[in-house]
């Protein structure tokens, strides 16, 4: 069996540096199973965050080798080819210990850009008809299994330059709820969300589409709301 | 700064973009024409001097740089220098009044 030699970054607000482990190389292992290994067989004190362990949750995203992921399904066979793992927690989120952010500001943001569906409809209504393969309906679809895992905030230098920027997460949410048919509020959230805190301080840099595990391109989600908002600029409504 | 102004800059510098992109690769292409054919100076200027089309062609290449260029240059100061707010605005209105005028006399140089 051969070993990975694996650097972890250990530290809190403050700062802090990368410690040395040794791991056992293992069939099928996930990037996710090498910091629980050193957790449980190695340093009990090391601070990590996980829940489902197949890819829903979002929650065990880290920096990989200079590139944000998933862990829980990120093989080491895929992003170690001499041996070598180093594992930092994500960018552009405030440590709070070892491999931990707090994502409170990622969230908030996803209610600044108005990610809550509000609907027209009461209890006693009937349901809302939404046609499968209608346009609007085929772009949500396309963008609406985000899990919320930061890894495109994380990877996104305009978040970098710009702390008030809303980011990709935040933006992708509000553009499924702009082609959601049933929504009622997408004429205030238009305006949440255009601006140079928003949408249009997008640079289509497609850092987040080329990260985002799930596959989806925010990207193409920001550009919507850039060609609403400007309609709705035309318009006088916005 | 509202968003309505954002979004209709957003579109300005779209449009203005596709503009340049057909200006370039027109510009481009005569100056490699001249270059290929060994144009002198008194031959082009003999091609350019009254000449409508070039000066329609060469004001709509400026309009269009003088739209895209500050509108551009607003984002890198925002993003760069954290510089926002009207001192930043009337700069790059005062540098768009400088390409402007080094337009306008390069391209009237070449047509009176």
């Amino acid at each position: 069996m051969s070993t990975l030699q694996v650097r972890v970054w250990r530290g809190g607000p403050q700062g802090g540096d990368f410690h040395p482990y040794q791991v056992p190389r293992r069939a099928s292992q996930s990037v996710l199973d090498v910091v629980t290994h050193i957790q449980r067989m190695l340093d009990p004190s090391l601070a990590y965050r996980f829940a489902c362990r197949v890819g829903m949750c979002g929650s065990c995203a880290m920096t990989v080798n200079g590139v944000a992921r998933w862990t829980c399904r990120t093989h080491v066979d895929k992003v170690c080819a001499d041996g070598r793992l180093e594992l930092a927690p994500l960018a552009n989120l405030p440590v709070i210990r070892d491999l931990v952010t707090d994502m409170s500001e990622f969230f908030d943001k996803w209610t600044r850009a108005r990610g809550r569906f509000q609907g027209r409809r009461g209890r006693h209504d009937d349901f809302e008809r939404v046609a499968p393969d209608s346009p609007a309906r085929k772009q949500v679809d396309a963008a609406i299994e985000c899990i919320g895992c930061a890894v495109c905030y994380s990877s996104c230098d305009v978040v970098a330059w710009t702390p008030g920027y809303l980011g990709p997460a935040a933006l992708n949410r509000a553009w499924t709820l702009q082609r959601d048919v049933r929504d009622a509020a997408q004429a205030e959230r238009l305006r949440a969300v255009a601006g140079d805190a928003g949408c249009h301080a997008c640079h289509t840099q497609l850092s987040c589409t080329e990260r985002c595990p799930k596959r989806i391109s925010p990207t193409s989600g920001i550009a919507g709301l850039k060609r609403d908002a400007l309609a709705a600029a035309l318009k006088g409504e916005l | 700064m509202s968003v309505r102004r954002e979004a209709l800059l957003w579109g300005a510098q779209r449009l203005s973009a596709a503009l340049l992109a057909l200006c370039v690769v027109v510009h481009l292409a005569t100056m490699i024409y001249a270059a290929q054919a060994g144009l002198s100076a008194a031959q082009i200027l003999a091609r350019t001097r009254g000449n409508v089309a070039w000066l329609s062609f060469y004001s709509i290449f400026l309009l269009a740089v003088l739209v895209h260029v500050p509108i551009g240059l607003r984002a890198v100061l925002s993003e760069w220098l954290g510089w926002r707010g009207a001192s930043r605005d009337a700069v790059l209105v005062a540098f768009a009044a400088a390409l402007a005028w080094l337009g306008a006399r390069a391209i009237l140089g070449v047509f009176l």
